[in-house]
């Protein structure tokens, strides 16, 4: 049985398929590029939340607020939740196309996948853009202190 | 498929020698590859619920505060380091794969362990200190 054995480092190709864009290519400069910015906005989230200060137990709704009230963290926090999540969902497309063996359930589970990362960049977008620090009715030991002067 | 009593003997000396030629196939490249897999899922099914508590402070300040203070207590202050650790590992190992691919894959070991001893010190600055802040509240 003979069998013919390609050049190895030769780009993938779908010979049915006369598409110019090399998708796969694009995928794999996206993990490295997104990857390099994702450890600088990733660690310095943790260093922020986790390691500053009282770390988790500072952790609250007002906290949160004073993030989402200064331009410099609404910009950190959307970049990380748009790269991150990409970042993942593709991740996950490669262990399905490597561990799901049959065509629907690759299919199933890379719709899923679709499905989850747009619903959550649709949710995050949102939040971070219609947050309100303040809400109205709110105690006001639980919201920031700035809250008081409005 | 028949086989001479010949080749099995030559298949069973490649076989049982080491793999070779290979980034992949056994010893520390094999394995961070293995770690990078597993910590890379743990990370993103991380990520899909924490967005979800996150989204919570548009709902009301108790909802959001109900549950962050979950994520406070010794259990998941515990589950905090592991994700950490996943993280640093899944960090450090990344920008490994980014220098075999663009610099030069003959270092890959050696930088197998340059990741694992940043991974180190990374967690003894993070770990003790968190540790504290969760179990002293």
């Amino acid at each position: 049985m003979t069998s013919t054995i390609e050049a190895p480092r030769s780009p993938y190709s779908r010979s049915t398929k006369k598409s110019g864009v090399n998708w796969e290519k694009w995928g794999w400069i996206y993990m490295r590029v997104s990857g390099v910015v994702l450890v600088v906005l990733i660690f310095g989230h943790l260093f922020v939340n986790l390691w500053v200060g009282e770390g988790v137990s500072a952790l609250n709704f007002a906290f949160v607020a004073g993030k989402l009230t200064d331009p410099f963290w609404m910009v950190w926090d959307i970049l990380m939740l748009w790269l991150a999540l990409i970042h993942g969902g593709n991740g996950m497309r490669t262990l399905v196309n490597d561990y799901a063996t049959s065509r629907i359930s690759r299919g199933i589970l890379k719709i899923a996948i679709l499905v989850s990362v747009v619903a959550l960049i649709v949710l995050g977008t949102l939040v971070v853009f219609t947050f309100d620090p303040c809400p109205a009715g709110a105690p006001a030991d639980l919201v920031a202190s700035f809250c008081k002067s409005l | 498929m028949p086989q001479t009593a010949g080749t099995l003997d030559s298949q069973q000396k490649t076989t049982s020698r080491r793999p070779a030629g290979t980034l992949y196939r056994g010893n520390t490249g094999m394995w961070s590859w293995v770690l990078h897999r597993i910590t890379g899922v743990a990370i993103f099914f991380f990520l899909l619920v924490h967005i979800l508590d996150t989204a919570l402070v548009r709902v009301s300040p108790e909802a959001y505060n109900a549950v962050i203070s979950q994520y406070q207590t010794p259990i998941m202050g515990l589950g905090e380091v592991a994700l950490v650790g996943a993280i640093v590992f899944h960090a450090f190992n990344g920008l490994r794969i980014i220098l075999i691919d663009f610099w030069n894959a003959k270092y890959q070991r050696v930088l197998f362990y340059v990741v694992i001893g940043l991974w180190v010190v990374t967690m003894l600055g993070f770990v003790p200190r968190h540790l504290i802040n969760v179990f002293s509240h």
